[in-house]
């Protein structure tokens, strides 16, 4: 069932579009986190879902409604902001039950819920604290207490974990990951961190100036993003792209040159003889060991990163272009030295001139 | 240590030999003649005073507390200043904090040309106290006054002159200090801007109007503010002169409703040149503002919310 739909929706400042023309669906129970970079729009985006930003024009339903119109606290939405937004001269009980007191809901009631909450969340036994008195993470915990004391429809999640240092942002997301399952409401989710998005995600929409680029699962963005802003923006270490040039295109497939031998790749559509693309190749598929595949050729090594777990190994291939390759475990690798590359070939993807996916 | 070169610090503990910091306290010379020549040196001048009967010419003989008691016990004209005193403050302080708090709201609802209407609203804060505008002042209230002529031409209502009437003098007083609003509307003003935009929004997705809103977040949020404006205010107006003095040509009438304490206490000295006597009611009105001051701190902790 669909929750929310966005129908050809816009945002303009004067001259300026920052949202043009979104049109998405989002189901019942659904967790799905907008991503993109800075100034994509997906801040505004959710603002305007939240209510706080007026809507220039399309149509924004929740619940088969239209709410274009509708106040921000008639849309059955809560949020949580990135600055928490608590209100620092209320106790953390008194922040839960302001709106539920704001909307004449007897006391009992009120109790009931900010107490269920506060169990949820385990911050029973700082209900008389004033937020000053709490850490970042409590102070996170009251902020989504807040929005679930509100039995709202929608969660909204405005970038709620960039204050948070870096091991109790994960320790967040798991617990808000964990919040979902327990009680399956819908959720929005806007972040610039790719972890973040493809961890939480039921569906990631992926944004870039104020348009779609992409929405899928994390795994089908991961495993076939639509161009080459996505490829680059889901995935870390970063996408390789190599430029290359195609030819002998015939029979579904094309043929390009890499370090001096000759490669098949099949695609869909058509791609004219001699035209540019660009061949991405995930860090983490590229190895040194077996045979088939694209041989990538020597790679002259600039500097290796040792992770323990992992090594990033940052190089030169015979062409000159830069390579990005991640292995597995701890390698014996020195800055200066050689490797054989090479990648298999399911693992490429092809884009065109204009960055779109051409590959299988 | 010295000023020129060395990055060393003193540490805590460690021994300051003299002549250290001279060229410190050479900065700071104009500032401690002033303090102690202008400042201290007068204060404790003035509480000797207190304790004799100088006049300003000849000795000064100590007579003790004689001064504070006929205070005390003896002096209606004491009481009247402070009638009339507390009746401004009272009245005046509460008046322009809900005035200048209003005007600051409204300015800071972003309306175009905010710049020049903060400026006129600020205008009569810088010549308000003056003495021109006090003797413009006496012109509006009188009883051919400016608004009484618009009265007339408006109701052909023929008014009294405010200023020469016993019941209304001291509220032409009070008006003209209400409209020297400026300096806190501009403190509510920078204290109205530090309150989080996103504090507005979450109340606003919990339901809160603006009424709500202003009444639940905004004052709460300004109560350091606020308390800061009244201090001030409160000291500022239990120290009120300049108005009262020009409109009433220094009396302090009609028959001493607009006797302020300070007024009183310059007539004292000046009028009737008795110096000890003043400067014992200066004392008397240190106290009562020391007195004030301290119960607004020691009420403040029930009241104003200081974040972090």
């Amino acid at each position: 069932m669909t929750t929310l739909a966005l129908n050809r929706i816009k945002k303009s400042f004067g001259n300026l579009d920052i949202i043009r023309g979104v049109d998405l669906a989002i189901g019942s129970g659904e967790f799905v986190v907008f991503v993109g970079p800075s100034g994509c729009g997906k801040s505004t985006l959710l603002r305007m879902i939240a209510g706080l930003e007026p809507i220039s024009g399309g149509e924004l339903s929740i619940g088969g409604e239209r709410m274009n119109e509708r106040a921000a606290s008639e849309r059955g939405i809560a949020m949580v902001f990135q600055s928490y937004a608590l209100y620092p001269h209320m106790s953390v009980y008194k922040n839960m039950s302001f709106g539920l007191e704001t909307a004449k809901m007897p006391k009992p009631e009120i109790d009931k819920r900010v107490r269920k909450a506060a169990d949820i969340l385990q911050i029973t036994h700082l209900l008389e604290r004033k937020p000053k008195q709490l850490s970042g993470g409590q102070r996170q915990r009251v902020a989504i207490g807040r929005a679930i004391v509100r039995d709202p429809k929608i969660f909204l999640f405005d970038e709620p974990l960039s204050n948070l240092d870096a091991e109790l942002r994960v320790q967040t997301r798991v617990e808000i990951a964990k919040l979902h399952r327990d009680i399956g409401a819908t959720m929005i989710y806007v972040t610039h961190d790719q972890v973040e998005a493809m961890t939480l995600a039921d569906r990631i929409v992926v944004l870039r100036a104020g348009v779609i680029e992409q929405h899928g699962t994390p795994l089908e963005i991961y495993n076939r993003p639509a161009n080459r802003f996505v490829a680059g923006f889901i995935g870390s270490p970063k996408m390789n792209f190599l430029d290359v040039v195609a030819s002998d295109v015939r029979d579904g497939g094309v043929a390009i040159d890499i370090a001096g031998k000759r490669a098949r790749l099949p695609i869909e559509g058509h791609v004219a003889e001699g035209a540019k693309l660009s061949l991405g190749l995930r860090p983490e598929h590229i190895g040194t060991e077996g045979t088939g595949g694209l041989e990538l050729g020597a790679l002259t090594v600039v500097h290796v990163e040792h992770l323990g777990g992992q090594t990033i190994v940052y190089g030169r291939l015979v062409d000159g272009q830069s390579l990005t390759v991640a292995l597995d475990g701890q390698r014996a690798i020195s800055a200066g030295s050689t490797l054989a590359v090479r990648i298999a070939a399911e693992n490429c993807h092809l884009f065109d001139e204009a960055g779109d996916r051409i590959g299988h | 240590m010295s000023i020129s070169g060395t990055t060393e610090r003193p540490v805590a503990g460690g021994r300051l030999r003299f002549g250290d910091g001279w060229a410190g306290y050479g900065f700071l010379a104009p500032w401690l003649v002033g303090f102690f020549l202008l400042t201290l040196g007068p204060a404790i001048a003035s509480f000797y005073l207190s304790l004799t009967d100088y006049s300003g010419l000849g000795a000064a003989n100590w007579v003790g507390a004689e001064n504070y008691v006929r205070i005390a016990t003896d002096d209606p004209r004491f009481w009247t200043a402070m009638n009339v005193t507390f009746t401004f403050v009272l009245l005046s302080v509460p008046l322009k904090l809900i005035f200048a708090l209003a005007v600051a709201v409204a300015l800071n609802r972003g309306l175009a040309g905010l710049s020049f209407f903060r400026a006129i609203f600020y205008l009569p804060s810088l010549v308000g106290g003056s003495v021109a505008v006090a003797v413009l002042w006496r012109q509006v209230f009188a009883g051919d006054g400016l608004l009484n002529q618009a009265l007339n031409a408006l109701f052909g209502f023929e008014g009294p002159s405010w200023i020469s009437n016993p019941s209304t003098s001291l509220y032409t007083l009070i008006l003209l200090a209400v409209w020297q609003f400026g300096s806190s509307m501009i403190i509510f003003l920078a204290g109205l801007r530090q309150i989080p935009q996103d504090m507005y929004e979450a109340a606003s997705i919990d339901g809160a109007g603006k009424a709500r809103q202003f009444f639940r977040i905004t004052l709460p949020l300004l109560t350091p503010v606020i308390f800061f404006n009244a201090v001030i205010l409160t000291i500022d107006a239990f120290k009120a002169f300049t108005s009262a003095f020009v409109i009433s040509d220094g009396t302090g009438g009609p028959i001493d409703s607009t006797l302020f304490y300070t007024l009183y206490l310059y007539q004292e000295a000046f009028t009737n040149f008795r110096f000890g006597y003043a400067s014992a009611l200066a004392w008397v009105l240190v106290l009562i503002i020391a007195f004030f001051t301290a119960m607004s701190f020691l009420t403040a902790r029930f009241w104003v919310h200081y974040d972090d």
